[in-house]
């Protein structure tokens, strides 16, 4: 690998001053309860947490820990909503509230954008234009669904499952609760989420927006907690399909409880993604799906090109290209529509990421970093490769979940096929090559839910996601995830 | 860097060796350019910097000395009302035109450019072409703005362009040489990159884009391909290619995304007139019409701006 530095200049003369995103328009309550039966609630026990701005560490708000009984009391409020006017309503109706909620979102997208960053990190771009109108995409597509359900079941009879307990991740908030929520009410089930401990208020904002579009009294309930209240849902007796995003570990607890109870369940974990650059490629433009593939939202996303595998031949282009553009991208204020790299999203995440770095350098591994400031206060890492490693490394096997890529090469497509199927995860992939057989022939071999060909990190609504081995069980998104919230009934 | 291993700007390069294109991506890229928000002083600096690399142009079948004078006069004196305004960097004419330039001109150090080689359409035998090339520079022309011969690169006829290019490099002696691709005639963004190879590995001081007689002339997806070419080359041999949008170009807030594109590019070093043109013959009232509301908060009429 070349260590020279880079021959081009990009941190002196002319720069973009400050466009912070005004934050005025933003309401936020100085404390939120639980959303269950259709009004916000106290919680039993009046505990609270604090959330907080990762990008200044200063709070936001104080959330309301729900605790077994609350839990108890919005899997009960589902119910009576489930057995009540939900399961008993046309499907066309069901698919109008869905729709409701859709353009509720699209109309006070630029409010959710700002609270999605504030609380979460993430830069305001990101926010903006992809988190927040993909949130109210989803719920436009699976509302569509809601009353063609037998099309999507040929020659069978679709049935809801009852009562969904979803349990989603920080990284995506609002994001991942529109993936849970829109199709388990497309398919008649009623909804007990739990938003992560860290990012609780755009889901808290969606429960101002599901009681505005006046759905009936406990079809969505919210609560708000830590692993705890994780637990109760999964464990309640009277939930009948559980939805987790998250990390594998806890996956495997989830799967662990529910054996033998007869709840549905779907999984959505980790990853460690192959990004395969063959020599043939379009260097430019895959420098750029690298980038996008491991620094989109700070490296927290389960699907992140976290590996870097690169043909010998032209590797040290590659890494000279990807450290120019690392040097180009901008790390700082989440709510500047400038920047590119945001705040990492806690304290505690901050500390596994570092925690990775130490280790990449103690087995050995050359680390590079862009060369920005970052800010004083707020969780921070630079952007960061690691060249010089193998599969034996323990940062090229285990998800860091950050901005830090490791670069391996490979000499023929076989090597890197091995090499990229060599790991427990199979979430997702991408190759790049201009020679169509050869996309063909890695998108057959690599075994993981989503392989992209020539880009990375693209997301719709109708295209199914979800993963292979350990990167967990079942689909989300399109006709697929509707399999995941019905009985099939002859 | 590009595997075409070619040391020295005399051999023709191999151009089955230079990367292909993803023209996807490449749209993409050019996308996130004008997502940047440039505001308050940073974007006071950057139209300024626009002004400066402007080649105020005039390519019309009925120029007249009258006209090129006219355009001289605004070259050197953009906007009165406004002080510390940096000059255009050139001004861009037919070679018959060099003359009366220079003199309106005068020991200013505007430029003269002038168009050569049968511009636009570049269908002339080659011994007229360094003909006019010569005349040009006699009559004081400082860049000569040639056009590639198309017809010949859509033919896989490399060595005739490049060969072509080397010869006029040589007509021009002292004067820098620009070479235009015309690639609104090339058809692909691969074309388009192995045409920059071709005209700087032939002596190009500059590349750029279009005559301004074609649709489409420049568009930010081009000029990342040309600009990631000239990067390319850099690495390989040191020299540094300058790089001229031409064409299309006329709104103030565009260029200044054309600007975050070569910044984010080729970095600080080609942040300068000296290695960045705009070929353009309304842009600058636009420009000025952007530093006038800067300065005042309030945008002003066109008729205050001189249309010459």
């Amino acid at each position: 690998m070349s260590s020279e530095s880079s021959k081009l200049t990009f941190n002196d003369g002319w720069q973009y001053a400050a466009a912070p995103e005004s934050t005025d328009h933003v309401q936020i309550d100085a404390e939120y309860g639980l959303f269950i039966g259709g009004e916000f609630v106290a919680p039993a026990e009046g505990r609270y947490f604090e959330t907080i701005n990762p990008a200044t560490e200063e709070m936001l708000s104080s959330i309301a820990l729900a605790s077994d009984a609350d839990v108890d009391r919005a899997v009960k409020a589902a119910r009576k909503a489930y057995n009540g006017p939900w399961s008993k309503l046309s499907a066309a109706d069901r698919g109008k509230y869905i729709y409701r909620i859709a353009r509720i979102l699209q109309e006070r997208a630029r409010e959710f954008a700002v609270i999605e960053s504030l609380d979460g990190g993430k830069p305001i771009r990101e926010s903006r234009d992809i988190d927040i109108p993909l949130s109210a995409a989803h719920f436009f597509y699976y509302a569509g669904w809601a009353d063609k359900l037998k099309y999507a079941f040929p020659g069978r009879r679709p049935a809801s499952l009852g009562v969904a307990g979803q349990i989603i991740p920080w990284n995506f908030p609002l994001l991942m609760a529109a993936w849970k929520i829109a199709p388990a009410l497309a398919c008649g089930n009623t909804v007990v989420l739990k938003p992560a401990e860290t990012t609780p208020l755009t889901a808290l904002k969606l429960a101002e927006v599901i009681r505005d579009a006046e759905l009936p009294p406990g079809v969505v309930n919210i609560v708000t907690g830590a692993g705890d209240t994780g637990a109760a849902i999964v464990n309640h007796p009277d939930v009948d399909k559980i939805a987790f995003t998250g990390s594998t570990d806890v996956g495997r607890l989830i799967q662990r409880a529910i054996a033998g109870t007869g709840k549905k369940y779907t999984l959505e974990l980790g990853g460690k993604a192959a990004n395969i650059i063959f020599a043939d490629a379009a260097i430019d433009q895959a420098v750029e799906g690298i980038v996008d593939g491991i620094f989109f939202n700070q490296g927290h996303v389960c699907c992140a090109g976290s590996r870097l595998l690169v043909q010998e031949s032209v590797a040290e282009e590659v890494v000279q290209k990807l450290k120019d553009r690392m040097e180009t991208l901008i790390v700082g204020d989440p709510l500047d529509k400038n920047t590119d790299i945001g705040a990492i999203n806690s304290a505690t995440q901050l500390e596994t990421i570092e925690s990775y770095l130490r280790l990449g350098q103690e087995e050995g591994a050359e680390m590079h970093q862009s060369s920005c400031a970052v800010p004083d206060r707020g969780y921070w890492c630079r952007p960061t490769i690691f060249t010089g490693v193998s599969q034996s490394n323990r940062i090229v096997q285990e998800e860091i979940f950050g901005p830090v890529l490791a670069i391996q090469t490979f000499r023929t497509l076989e090597e890197g096929l091995t090499k990229a199927n060599n790991t427990p995860y199979g979430l997702s992939g991408g190759v790049w090559t201009d020679k169509g057989a050869k996309i063909f022939k890695l998108t057959q071999g690599i075994r993981a839910g989503v392989i992209w060909a020539n880009t990375f990190n693209k997301f719709d609504p109708t295209s199914p996601f979800g993963g292979y081995k350990e990167s967990g069980v079942g689909r989300e998104g399109g006709m697929h995830g509707l399999a995941a919230y019905v009985r099939l009934e002859e | 860097m590009a595997l075409s291993a070619v040391k020295t700007n005399s051999a023709l390069p191999d151009l089955r060796r230079v990367a292909p294109v993803d023209e996807v991506g490449v749209r993409e890229r050019a996308a996130r350019f004008q997502t940047r928000s440039i505001k308050k002083e940073s974007k006071i600096e950057a139209l300024k910097m626009v002004l400066s690399m402007i080649d105020l142009t005039t390519l019309e079948g009925q120029d007249t000395p009258g006209k090129v004078r006219q355009l001289c006069q605004k070259a050197m004196h953009l906007h009165a009302s406004l002080p510390d305004l940096p000059h255009v960097a050139a001004v861009c004419v037919y070679p018959t035109m060099v003359g009366v330039a220079k003199k309106a001109l005068g020991n200013h150090d505007i430029k003269v450019a002038s168009v050569a080689t049968a511009f636009p359409s570049g269908m002339a035998p080659r011994q007229i072409k360094l003909e006019e090339t010569r005349i040009a520079v006699e009559e004081g022309a400082d860049e000569i703005d040639m056009v590639i011969s198309r017809g010949a690169f859509l033919q896989g006829e490399y060595a005739y362009v490049f060969d072509e290019i080397a010869a006029i490099r040589e007509a021009c002696g002292a004067a820098h040489l620009k070479v235009i691709l015309e690639t609104g005639e090339l058809g692909t963004l691969d074309r388009v990159r192995c045409a920059s190879v071709l005209a700087m590995h032939a002596g190009a001081d500059f590349i750029k884009t279009s005559t301004g007689k074609i649709q489409p002339a420049a568009t930010l997806p081009v000029t990342l391909v040309m600009l990631q070419a000239i990067r390319d080359y850099y690495y390989e041999t040191d020299r540094m290619v300058g790089m001229k949008p031409a064409g299309g170009i006329s709104k103030a807030k565009l260029a200044v995304h054309y600007l975050v594109m070569l910044r984010e590019t080729l970095g600080q070093a080609w942040m300068t007139h000296k290695w960045y043109r705009f070929g353009a013959s309304s842009l600058a009232n636009d420009v000025l019409m952007q530093l006038q509301k800067q300065a005042t908060g309030v945008y002003q009429s066109a008729d205050y701006f001189s249309k010459d």
